[in-house]
């Protein structure tokens, strides 16, 4: 998928040709293409099961899933090849759906660990607790939060919607160059929605792009996608611009699958 | 079953020495009770795993030792300087130190004290305190049903006496360290060490046990633990057993809380090669509350077994139990938490989890929670796990950038954290956390040899 009217190949951050990808001897993506250029903002939509999350993970390198055919570029290298915390330190980012609870690990302790893992990949200093709090400061202010939560464990006892805010103060601490937002606007209320569309939207850099995987419109209405692709069976069936989104919302899913089987 | 029997003989032979020798000089009720506690240890014998209780848990290494009562040994080896290390509670602490069973004054710390509390040799007290310890000792902790407990009571002579007065506040820690010192003797010792902490109406205090071995060794310590708390009274009760990885431990706790108490109960074992606490509290007063937070950090061959029972004889009480265990090379975790609810005791709130990590293909965990339930308006789960690190929580980590090894090291030593995370002492913590570090630091090192 080429993003029409922008520079060709030097500005491509992600370049996905045919990937196939299956989860415990199933077959869940059926070749995917997509190209992803930096400044670009895309939402992923599909109906449950269509292979949206796991298109994420493939991305994000979950070891439980496998690439069965196809190749995933990420500024012109191998993401395959690379393993999940080297695909971080080179600037991805995969918010997930379901954030997993560390028992006995503080936000903070965690949060600088990752950050300090990946300033080190990129040649920066590390950062000590006390500069790591002053630089935390105005993060925290983006997402409405106060250090309370700083100094609880990791997700543990976390409601649904400060889980995914809290992938969202990540998301902020690191600065990736490629966000994937796996599913983030499912289970929020509407003001937590738009805190962290608004978010997202913010942290937004002309130098990183933004992949936004729903099942839902709403969130579009906050942060509005040059492109939409639609995934169903494991491949993209339709791809456009914000309109395409919409239509979606009117029509639902299921004409997308009837057109697809015709075609 | 021989081996059994003739070990029964030998402490049965010891205890004559015993009781003819330097005991003799005891009062009545005292010399009445040892020859009860020897009486009933003469019935019970050592426990085989045939007992549901010992299912798991062989005791025929110590059973098939001969030993020599370690009361009265010389140890100058155990200096103030080779025990410092072993230090938790920090250099405000009121520190009590016993070497092989007696009361090392020269080693401990005293301090002055606010009127009318003790903290000191139980001894001492047996004379000073006489009415207290009578009114007092072993009627918490049951020797009719332990034959351990029975035979520390049967050579009862020292240990550490705590008493905190009513409406007392005791903001410094009492740390209490039983050493045993194993340099130069040719036998094998046993301690039957004993402590005796009385909280009393409203008063509050932290006490600290911890089990040292600077001299490393096999030897044997079966320690009786009791707890009394009058009403509205608070306790924060650390208890860090670091004996030699060769010795073995039993250890007995038992509290009983009156109305309107608070009783944090943090039992550690890192060390011994086999190690088996007992460890009971009865809430019987209306609106207690029990803490009971432990961990178990083992490797090797280590085998330690926790049986709990929190007995709910009154209502309005809530227990939240916590124990986690780490479990390195072939060693063995047991669990077993059993929680009665006694009639009538409505409104009871508990909740109990044991969650063991498996650091390696060898090693072992069995949990076993045990739920008696007498009363019908009662709120109470519990939960257990074994198993390995979570491939979830480790990529989660990894896609935040940090290496395998170091996710897996913060998932580990997270697990021992959230028990450390709920201990209110700050300088216990931290040095305890220290402690633990340097412990999951050293089984990473001993890891790698099989890696890759």
């Amino acid at each position: 998928m080429r993003g029409s009217g922008k520079p060709e190949r030097e500005s491509a951050l992600l370049e996905i040709e045919n990937l196939h990808a299956s989860v415990e001897g199933r077959e869940i993506l059926r070749g995917i293409d997509l190209r992803v250029n930096v400044g670009e903002v895309h939402a992923v939509m599909g109906p449950n099961g269509s292979g949206k999350s796991t298109l994420a993970q493939v991305i994000g390198g979950h070891p439980a899933y496998a690439v069965t055919a196809g190749s995933v570029l990420y500024q012109g290298k191998d993401l395959l090849a690379m393993k999940p915390e080297e695909r971080a330190r080179e600037g991805v980012f995969l918010a997930f759906q379901y954030p997993v609870a560390i028992r006995g690990i503080t936000n903070a302790y965690f949060l600088r660990s990752a950050l300090n893992a990946v300033r080190k990949a990129r040649g920066q200093e590390e950062l000590g607790p006390v500069e790591f709090m002053d630089a935390l400061e105005d993060k925290l202010k983006v997402i409405g939060w106060d250090d309370s939560y700083l100094n609880r464990p990791v997700n543990d006892g976390f409601s649904g919607g400060e889980k995914k805010r809290n992938e969202i103060l990540q998301l902020a601490v690191l600065e990736p160059k490629l966000a994937i937002l796996d599913e983030t606007d499912s289970g929020l209320d509407i003001d937590a929605l738009k805190t962290v569309a608004h978010t997202v939207d913010k942290l937004r850099r002309p130098e990183s792009a933004t992949v936004l995987v729903t099942h839902y419109y709403r969130i579009l209405t906050h942060i509005t996608p040059d492109f939409v692709h639609v995934l169903s069976g494991g491949r993209i069936v339709k791809s456009g611009t914000k309109e395409l989104a919409l239509e979606l919302e009117e029509k639902g899913y299921d004409w997308l699958r009837e057109e697809a089987a015709v075609g | 079953m021989t081996a059994a029997v003739d070990a029964r003989e030998h402490h049965l032979a010891l205890f004559k020495a015993f009781a003819g020798n330097g005991a003799a000089g005891s009062p009545a009720w005292l010399r009445d009770l040892r020859g009860q506690a020897i009486a009933r240890f003469a019935e019970l014998g050592f426990p085989s795993t045939k007992q549901e209780e010992w299912r798991f848990t062989s005791v025929a290494p110590i059973a098939e030792t001969t030993f020599a009562l370690s009361h009265g040994r010389d140890a100058p080896g155990v200096t103030a300087s080779a025990l410092a290390p072993y230090w938790i509670a920090g250099p405000g602490a009121i520190r009590l130190v016993f070497v092989n069973g007696t009361f090392a004054p020269a080693l401990s710390a005293a301090a002055e004290l606010p009127r009318g509390v003790r903290a000191g040799s139980l001894r001492a007290a047996l004379a000073s305190d006489a009415e207290l310890a009578q009114r007092h000792l072993a009627r918490h902790a049951d020797y009719q049903t332990s034959p351990f407990a029975a035979l520390n009571t049967a050579f009862l002579s020292d240990g550490a006496f705590v008493y905190v007065p009513a409406g007392v506040e005791l903001e410094r820690p009492i740390e209490v360290v039983f050493a045993v010192a194993t340099d130069g003797e040719r036998e094998a010792l046993v301690a039957h060490p004993r402590t005796l902490v009385i909280v009393e109406r409203g008063a509050r205090a932290t006490v600290l046990e911890s089990y040292v071995a600077p001299q490393g060794g096999v030897y044997w310590t079966n320690a009786v633990t009791e707890i009394a708390l009058a009403q509205g009274a608070r306790l924060e009760h650390y208890r860090i057993q670091r004996e030699s990885r060769e010795a073995y431990q039993v250890a007995t706790t038992h509290a009983t809380q009156d109305r309107d108490t608070v009783l944090r109960l943090h039992p550690v074992a890192l060390g011994a090669a086999l190690a088996r606490h007992d460890l009971r509290t009865e809430l019987a007063g209306t609106g207690g509350e029990l803490i009971l937070n432990g961990l178990y950090l083992l490797r090797g061959r280590q085998h330690a077994d926790h049986h709990t029972v929190i007995d709910h004889a009154q209502p309005h009480c809530a227990s939240h139990e916590y124990f986690n265990g780490l479990l390195g090379e072939q060693a063995h975790g047991v669990f077993n938490g059993r929680i009665i609810v006694r009639p009538g005791a409505q409104r009871t709130d508990s909740k109990q989890t044991n969650n063991n990590l498996l650091l390696s293909a060898d090693a072992r965990a069995d949990s076993q929670p045990q739920l008696e339930i007498y009363a019908d308006d009662v709120k109470c789960t519990h939960g257990s796990t074994v198993g390995p690190l979570d491939e979830t929580a480790l990529y989660y980590l990894r896609s935040r950038g940090l290496a395998a090894e170091t996710a897996a090291g913060m998932l580990t030593y997270g697990f021992a954290a959230e028990i450390l995370g709920r201990m209110e002492h700050a300088a216990v913590r931290d040095e305890l956390d220290r402690v633990i570090r340097g412990r999951l630091a050293d089984r990473t090192r001993g890891g790698r040899r099989g890696a890759t």
